[in-house]
């Protein structure tokens, strides 16, 4: 076939979260007859490639993954230097290979932060983002009988300003992305939606803060405005929404 | 064969439900605080419940494999939640929501439980609202609604095309508070892998660690299973990589009934298979179909120049178009529920008229709808599914291609039927009981909602209504009896036995130490599933089919090649313990298809249609739940029936012409 790439590819290895981590050899996508389509996405290239790995009686490579729609947030690798690699606007698993040029060159490694530690080769745990959820992103209401949900008007603009927010899918890229590994872009997004929204505003800044509070305190860095967060974000959320989280912040403070 | 009591309560149809809640037993608010509640799976319905259960006062243990609870299939979800606000005013009640359920279910559904469901469905869209999930709205601040198959009201409420996320993501807040408060403890990366039965009750569950790849044990007053459906048996789905039917396997070995198998969907739009290698398919939301019109060439010779790539879609005028369901379905046409909308695509594509490379693809076309309403209405509406579409296809369905007679056209999507839902599942009772005590199945995992056929925006209805509405309220009858509230030690001999046995399974697997890996042998059953038990089905086929999953089934047993160890993590071997149970769910599919002598909804036997084509009940002699029942490894199942009776809709042909 006519549209078939060929590359070379390494990824990352390492067994454990105290293992030292290490490259695996170059694999030559030639010599392993992956046959590799540009109508392949990436992902079904890297269970191909396992596929050859298992083939050859060894180990596969890890890696998280689940959807494959660019929703559940599950997959996260750092391709050629970018998280969720070369596409903007996408995750992993929605990058295809006709991004990739013949004879191309692909390190694949996993996001590397302290508040992210590895499980093996590219599957990290992310844990630390539930604990900030559970921090306080949420309304505090009782499952029952709330009143009529159109009781409260909530004009358009604002809605679908909370639905840019909320559309973030928790994947972790823009902690990968931020030199300082911090995670305030996820944070904001989260605090933002539900500020913008009247049923979150008796909460927002109690929010604000008790979540930023339990983010310092899983080892994520501090925020300093580079904005490589949201140039990676797979789902483009705005670096705007750290300013607003910033003025709920503030608020918390200022009640102190 | 055993009778099977579906705890209906007495009464009409539409008090049965305010009557049961009525009666029921409840559990004072001190003795929920000694109660453990075992939930199994984090998605609209596992998540719902355990944050509802929580904030009761039980104590609740809540398993998951993902790395967190938000990433459950049920995000996926793009299109709508359905209820009956009437907020429109075209027209839509309880009644009519209820109706057009059962309709949509091809009379094979429960008529008490959907009517529950339709009940509890205004509830859900207040209690969303009030979580902060950001709907579509109005410019006057109101919601908004759209219009799904097999209606003909607006009642599906949205946000973009991402429902599922948002609906998900406000059940995860929720149970994230709990856990906050103490209420719920989550385990996150856990696969449970048996249920325990002590004293012909469940009280408890073997999980796996996937990360140390150890056994543990849990026990509990209740286990509840909301671990979705089995449509990854076909392994190209659209169900994610992970959706798997263990849980519910593991539940039909110990004793409870799986209901009707054969009853899976094959949603109309997603992309088309593009080669040999794909791992997974997509979907496209059903709410094109609000504004996008389905057609293919009328004429043949235009279908085989599509196919061999010297002519494209947009190259065919609108007079060529043949848009079948508008010509086949006038009063819903390209709105048709998906079953039917599914099988008049392989109807046409089985004559020659498919438009890609592989002969099996129809277009999806929104020349019209942009003509009319200008392209950025209509990326307003569906932006983010144009953008996916031409990240994997590399086609952008929003360019203008041609004009032919000063008529614009653009690209059309391809699409093609995928299985995307499993209406068959767990058998459970009115209160959401599988037949083993103190067993209770939710949302997908379960078969009691949508008969033969989900209509769009329902599974996610139904989802949170199981865990907000229903399950809270009916675990209660059955925690409130005092003889299960004894606290059971994980040191009983009935714990020490699933473990073993589960350590001598997974042992089983690593000594086989064959060739093959565990997705080349899923592939190859996906491949029997589809042709052999997939959109159209033959007494022939069937019997077919059977032999080759049985071949697949030895191979399995016998070149199957895990790599590593079962210390520690393994993907590999967890893979491979669910295609196991993916086989036995195979045949069980397969002798429910070959039991059932009548189509109806996503089940369609070819040897029983009109003359037009569409599906041919057999009401006489087949208006039951089928209720499969595990009788050894090398034995057929039992068959049990559970009659359907109605005593509010009129039984007839589902007719969605005029």
């Amino acid at each position: 076939m006519d549209n078939i790439i060929n590359f070379k590819i390494r990824v990352w290895r390492q067994n454990g979260p105290k293992e030292k981590g290490q490259f695996s050899e170059w694999y030559d996508s030639k010599e392993l007859k992956m046959d590799i389509t540009t109508d392949t996405s990436f992902l079904e290239m890297l269970d191909i490639l396992n596929e050859k790995l298992i083939e050859a009686g060894k180990e596969p490579f890890v890696f998280d993954h689940d959807c494959r729609e660019g929703i559940c947030g599950m997959c996260s690798l750092y391709i050629n230097g970018h998280p969720h690699g070369p596409a903007q606007g996408a995750t992993t698993c929605q990058i295809y290979m006709r991004r990739f040029k013949d004879g191309d060159t692909i390190t694949v490694e996993p996001w590397r932060s302290a508040g992210f530690p590895v499980i093996k080769d590219c599957m990290v745990d992310r844990g630390a983002f539930d604990k900030i959820m559970q921090a306080g992103g949420y309304v505090s209401v009782r499952t029952g009988a709330p009143q009529d949900a159109n009781a409260i008007l909530i004009p358009k603009q604002n809605a679908d300003m909370a639905m840019d927010a909320a559309t973030c899918i928790g994947c972790g890229c823009c902690v990968a992305a931020c030199k300082n590994g911090s995670a305030m872009l996820f944070l904001s997004a989260k605090v933002s939606q539900l500020a913008l929204l009247p049923q979150g505003r008796p909460e927002a800044a109690k929010r604000a803060k008790a979540m930023l509070a339990k983010m310092d305190e899983l080892g994520f860095g501090a925020c300093t405005n580079t904005g490589a967060c949201a140039a990676e974000c797979p789902k483009q959320i705005s670096l705007s929404n750290i300013a607003r989280l910033n003025r709920e912040f503030i608020k918390a403070k200022l009640a102190d | 064969m055993a009778t099977i009591d579906s705890k209906i309560p007495e009464g009409p149809v539409a008090e049965k439900w305010t009557n049961y809640k009525a009666h029921q037993k409840l559990v004072n608010p001190k003795n929920k605080l000694k109660l453990d509640v075992i939930v199994v799976g984090t998605g609209l319905a596992g998540a719902s419940a355990a944050a509802s259960l929580g904030e009761m006062g039980f104590n609740v243990l809540n398993f998951c494999i993902q790395d967190s609870p938000r990433r459950a299939h049920s995000i996926a979800a793009q299109g709508g939640i359905n209820a009956a606000k009437n907020y429109q005013n075209d027209g839509d009640s309880v009644y009519r929501l209820f109706y057009d359920t059962v309709k949509g279910g091809d009379y094979r559904a429960r008529e008490a439980n959907v009517h529950r469901l339709a009940e509890v469905s205004n509830s859900i869209i207040d209690q969303c609202v009030a979580q902060g999930v950001p709907f579509a709205r109005e410019y006057g601040g109101l919601l908004a609604n759209r219009s799904f198959g097999g209606a003909q009201v607006s009642r599906t409420f949205y946000a973009k095309g991402q429902t599922g996320q948002q609906l998900l993501l406000g059940a995860y807040s929720a149970l994230s508070r709990q856990v906050n408060e103490g209420k719920v403890k989550l385990y996150t990366r856990y696969e449970m892998q048996d249920v325990v039965m002590i004293n012909g009750r469940a009280r408890g569950i073997v999980a796996k660690n996937l990360v140390t790849g150890k056994l543990e044990r849990f026990a509990a007053n209740a286990v509840v299973l909301a671990t979705g459906g089995y449509g990854n048996t076909y392994f190209l789905s659209t169900n994610a990589m992970g959706c798997n039917c263990s849980a519910a396997i593991a539940a039909y070995h110990k004793g409870a009934y799986m209901s009707n198998p054969a009853y899976v969907q094959i949603h109309p739009t997603c992309i088309p298979v593009h080669g040999d290698k794909q791992s997974k398919l997509t979907l496209m939301s059903e709410s094109l179909r609000n504004d996008g019109r389905i057609w293919v060439p009328k004429k043949i010779e235009d279908a085989k120049a599509l196919q061999a790539g010297t002519k494209k879609g947009s190259d065919i005028p609108e007079e060529d178009r043949d848009y079948y369901l508008e010509r086949r379905y006038p009063a819903f046409g390209n709105l048709v529920p998906r079953d039917v909308a599914s099988r008049a695509a392989k109807e046409r594509c089985d004559h020659g008229f498919g438009v890609n490379n592989t002969g099996l693809a129809v277009f999806l076309d929104f020349s019209e709808s942009i003509n009319r309403l200008g392209i950025d209405i209509v990326r307003q509406r569906y932006g983010n599914l144009f953008d996916m579409y031409e990240e994997i296809t590399d086609v952008n369905p929003g360019e203008l291609a041609n004009e032919i007679n000063g008529v614009k056209y653009y690209n059309p999507m391809m699409i093609f039927p995928a299985i995307h839902y499993t209406m068959g599942g767990l058998w459970v009772d009115y209160e959401l009981q599988t037949n083993l005590p103190g067993l209770f199945a939710i949302g997908e995992c379960n078969f009691s909602d949508h008969g033969a056929n989900r209509l769009g925006a329902s599974a996610l209805m139904q989802g949170l209504a199981d865990g907000y509405f229903v399950l809270p309220y009916t675990i209660q009858n059955y925690l409130s009896n005092q003889e299960i509230w004894p606290k059971i030690s994980t040191d009983a001999p009935e714990f020490d036995e699933a473990e073993k046995a589960w350590n001598e399974k997974i042992d089983r697997l690593m000594n086989i130490k064959g060739k093959r890996s565990v997705d080349s042998m899923h592939e190859v059953l996906g491949l029997i599933m589809w042709e052999f038990v997939g959109m159209g089905r033959t007494a022939e086929g069937l019997k077919t089919g059977f032999k080759k999953i049985a071949e697949i089934k030895k191979e399995f047993e016998t070149n199957l090649f895990i790599p590593g160890s079962k210390e520690g993590l393994n993907v590999e071997l967890d893979k491979a313990i669910r295609l196991k149970d993916f086989i036995t769910m195979g045949q069980l599919i397969a002798f429910d298809a070959l039991n059932r002598n009548e189509s109806c909804g996503g089940h369609f036997r070819e040897e029983y249609q009109t003359e037009e084509g569409e599906a041919k009940r057999d009401d006489e002699n087949y208006f039951y739940v089928s209720c499969w029942q595990y009788k050894g490894e090398n034995a057929e199942p039992e068959l049990s029936k559970e009659p359907l009776v109605y005593e509010n809709i009129k039984v007839q042909t589902r007719n969605y012409k005029n």
